[in-house]
């Protein structure tokens, strides 16, 4: 990898220096670390299933990460950018149909049994593969998971499977569940999908629907001298304009996940004893894409997808919608992935008259009234960004002479209309890269996804190279041989367009001052917190 | 009182009507109106289930937002949750479930309705009822201030300021008080119902709740009191008008004697009628208070209920809600019979 290239860490952290200069001295004194204390963080959701196993997304592990642990994090400094949770060592055979996992020992249930191997066999094949949403696609070849001693776990695929896809996923895909909790019922309808036991530093200690969730200190944790807090509440703040207020009246001392408008950072930054950090989302990066209807005549037209990319102002985008806290894209995978990103592929720089003449050549003529053809268009309702990008692109499609019908819908209509009943042209979507394009990114683009299924190839694209590519890559078991497969498959997605990849974007956290190892990972929000501390 | 014959008045050889056939005219007014609220509340539970049946997606869509999963796992989970026949069959059993007096099962919290409602019906009446008494209390206050010299400068000032309070959305007057009362001056706390996990029981807890309550009180409260303000002041100014008043002060009676006695106790009536009608109005209101102060009440959860397609909750929502606003309705009622004799006299005998 090319070493010149400007990280999006480094940008990101110079913001963060630049929006919390004033607070920076407890940045960078290291503190002797307190034991005890409470930590209030808003919430705006409450998850229905709060299982990570089995829905594996940023809403529930916000609050499952600290209760249920996976076999490893993401981390700044460790090898393959992890650290060890569950499992202390991973190692794959040479012929990539086999990982054995090293367990920790001493690791018990919070209630008081102890966690062996067969928790992990258990929760892979029962859980992973067949009911999590992204282990149905990486585990998909998983057959069996041997368990030599209480202490290993050898995961049998029945295909090659890349020994780095399997360390990539360790941190979102992994969380391993007690299978004395588990077995013999009903998975997805056990009640400790909604008071989940784990192994992690937090026990789940209760929830008032509406009010908040509450965790408390592990006192029986495998780590050192962990957890540092005694409780950690999570207060139900529907209403985004109070998480700013909450933070202010020194209610809530942190919110993560952007709780805070982008628009209001600016004024809280000012605050003092408040910390904006822009740190701690680098494995967490979320796209903004348009979705194309490959179905409509019009779209099926690659010079009429590259018009819309060139009729698209990505710095725009970035500065107006984002304000400043995005990058623009240039493909599938974004610029701070270390492992996979290319910048060496075809650009669609923002240029009117181009995609004018593109459509022109398409055989799109203008008519009389200056319109060529209409479009509906659907921004997903997820984020005000998404909905603000719906907005923004109608227009920048008017300039070239596509008149957009905006359809904005809610998170129930949303999913049917665009995922299964497959009623759009375009669509905004902010899909999640984590780490690993085969984790949930070539799905995106992959043919013969199912209907139905959220954030996966539901415009009816079908490439037979990007299809042959992605199978490639999914079974080439040395690393370096692999990455090369995805520069390939960005430069194919970014050539023939089966989505428009605008911008990448990470959250922000706002937090007091008082809030300490903020932000050290970087899936910080959905960590364990166990050495968050307050200072009293 | 009345001067018209009625049964048994005459035969007791009575001129006024005794205490128990005031009690018997109740009851059976009661027993009327509640005769009456069964197709009420029929329309009600078939008109949502209709509208949440017209909305696009369902509860499986709603929850594949986060989850994912293909074709099969979907159908499976629409079977789990009953959503797999058609509309009609599908209302007819919620219908005889309801016909047993079962809410049925919300989806999105896996729990019987009945259980999820009533949890937050507590929070819902506290805010509203406080509500409803502050802004009955002080703006039929107010409006007696303001009516008991129509046209003057306190009249006129009361008037606009009302109106202008009336004018203010809710959600930006309960924006506004959070700025000044709990981030500038820190005096209440932001939002919630209590403090988290304060541990705090009896006198204690309940002055940690109306401590919480105050704000959100008030910009439910302030909204509404510019209607009985003018109400008030508008029934006064016209019985003002009257022949007894104009008697009464032939009599030599003092100012506030009448201002209180006659003119404010006979422009009264109309608003008891009202307070029955904001009854419902106040409970829309509440969706947005309740966010704002995230506060877990009916109306939020309605409002949640709607975005994961819980029709079951939803119903069971607005059918307690509709019970709620039949209910203060038929106190008003009662209270109107109570206070004129005239009313509810030739239904009561019917």
């Amino acid at each position: 990898m090319s070493d010149f290239r400007i990280s999006r860490r480094g940008v990101l952290a110079g913001a963060a220096v630049l929006l919390a200069s004033t607070a920076m001295p407890s940045f960078v004194f290291a503190q002797e670390p307190k034991k005890g204390g409470r930590l209030v963080v808003a919430a705006d959701s409450e998850p229905r299933n709060l299982n990570p196993a089995i829905v594996a997304s940023n809403g529930v592990f916000f609050v499952s990460s600290k209760v249920v642990e996976p076999l490893a994090e993401a981390s700044f400094e460790g090898e393959d950018g992890l650290s060890p949770r569950l499992a202390t060592s991973w190692e794959g055979s040479e012929d990539g149909k086999s990982v054995t996992f090293k367990l920790r020992e001493g690791v018990t249930w919070h209630d008081g049994k102890p966690f062996t191997s067969a928790d992990v066999a258990f929760s892979a094949l029962q859980v992973w593969k067949p009911l999590q949403n992204l282990g149905r696609v990486v585990f998909k070849d998983l057959e069996a998971v041997e368990t030599p001693d209480e202490h290993t776990a050898v995961f049998r695929f029945a295909k090659p499977t890349p020994f780095q896809l399997i360390r990539n996923a360790l941190p979102a895909l992994t969380a391993v569940l007690p299978k004395h909790v588990y077995d013999g019922s009903d998975i997805a309808a056990n009640p400790a999908n909604n008071a989940p036991i784990g192994t992690g530093p937090f026990t789940f200690a209760e929830h008032k629907a509406g009010e908040y969730y509450r965790l408390a200190r592990n006192e029986a944790y495998w780590g050192e001298n962990q957890p540092l807090l005694d409780e950690i509440i999570y207060r139900v703040l529907p209403d985004r304009a109070a998480a700013a207020g909450a933070l202010e009246a020194e209610e809530v001392d942190l919110a993560a996940f952007s709780a805070v408008p982008l628009a209001d950072l600016d004024r809280i930054s000012k605050v003092p004893g408040i910390e904006v950090v822009t740190k701690g989302y680098e494995a967490l990066t979320y796209q903004l894409i348009v979705e194309i209807n490959h179905r409509r005549k019009e779209l099926a037209d690659l010079k009429v997808r590259q018009a819309i990319a060139h009729a698209i102002d990505k710095e725009f985008v970035v500065k107006t919608i984002f304000l400043g806290h995005a990058e623009t894209a240039t493909g599938p995978v974004p610029k701070n992935d270390k492992q996979f990103y290319t910048a060496d592929v075809p650009g669609y720089a923002f240029d009117v008259a181009k995609a004018n003449a593109l459509l022109d050549e398409a055989g799109y003529p203008k008519g009389a009234d200056g319109q060529r053809f209409s479009l509906k268009l659907l921004p997903a309702p997820y984020f005000n960004e998404t909905k603000q990008f719906g907005a923004y692109l109608r227009q920048a499609l008017a300039e070239v002479g596509i008149t957009a019908e905006l359809v904005n819908n809610d998170s129930a209509a949303h999913q049917k209309a665009v995922y299964t009943d497959h009623a759009f042209d375009l669509a905004v979507a902010p899909p999640v890269f984590r780490g690993d394009p085969a984790i949930s990114t070539t799905i995106l683009v992959q043919s013969g996804a199912p209907d139905g299924v959220p954030f996966s190839n539901q415009g009816g694209y079908k490439n037979a190279d990007i299809d042959a590519l992605i199978a490639k890559a999914a079974e080439t078991l040395d690393a370096e041989a692999r990455t090369k497969l995805y520069y390939e498959f960005q430069q194919k997605v970014a050539e023939d367009l089966p989505l428009i990849n605008v911008a990448d974007w990470g959250f922000i956290t706002v937090a007091r001052d008082t809030v300490k190892n903020v932000s050290n990972n970087p899936r910080w929000a959905v960590s364990n917190w166990a050495d968050t501390w307050v200072e009293k | 009182m009345s001067g018209r014959t009625e049964g048994g008045a005459k035969e007791r050889g009575l001129s006024f009507r005794p205490k128990s056939y005031r009690m018997n005219r109740a009851l059976r007014l009661i027993r009327r109106r509640l005769l009456g609220a069964l197709p009420v509340l029929l329309i009600v539970v078939v008109g949502s289930f209709l509208l949440l049946e017209a909305a696009p997606g369902d509860a499986v869509d709603a929850y594949a937002v986060s989850l994912g999963g293909d074709a099969g796992m979907i159908a499976a989970l629409r079977e789990a949750w009953g959503l797999d026949g058609t509309p009609f069959a599908r209302l007819t059993a919620y219908l005889w479930s309801l016909l047993h007096l079962d809410l049925g099962q919300s989806v999105a919290f896996s729990r019987p309705v009945l259980d999820v409602v009533l949890e937050r019906l507590p929070n819902t009446l506290l805010l509203m009822g406080a509500a409803t008494a502050l802004s009955f209390a002080l703006g039929s206050a107010l409006g007696i201030v303001a009516g008991s010299r129509p046209g003057s400068f306190r009249d006129r000032f009361l008037s606009i300021g009302s109106l202008a309070l009336y004018a203010v959305p809710g959600f930006w007057l309960g924006l506004v008080l959070v700025v000044i009362f709990t981030v500038q001056l820190r005096w209440l706390p932001l939002s919630g119902m209590e403090t988290i996990a304060s541990g705090k029981t009896g006198f204690g807890r309940a002055l940690d709740i109306a401590r919480h309550l105050v704000l959100p009180v008030a910009s439910l409260g302030f909204l509404y009191l510019a209607l009985y303000l003018r109400m008030m002041r508008a029934g006064m100014a016209e019985v003002w008008r009257m022949d007894f008043v104009l008697a009464g002060r032939a009599r030599g009676l003092s100012r506030s004697r009448i201002v209180l006695r006659h003119v404010a106790r006979n422009a009264l009536l109309p608003l008891v009628t009202m307070l029955g009608l904001q009854s419902a109005g106040m409970l829309g209101g509440s969706v947005v208070i309740e966010s704002l102060f995230a506060i877990p009440g009916l109306g939020r959860l309605a409002q949640e209920a709607v975005g994961a397609r819980d029709t079951p909750l939803l119903i069971g929502i607005i059918l307690v809600s509709a019970v709620l606003v039949i209910a203060v309705n038929l106190l008003v009622d009662i209270a109107y019979a109570m206070l004129d004799p005239r009313v509810g006299a030739g239904e009561a005998q019917a």
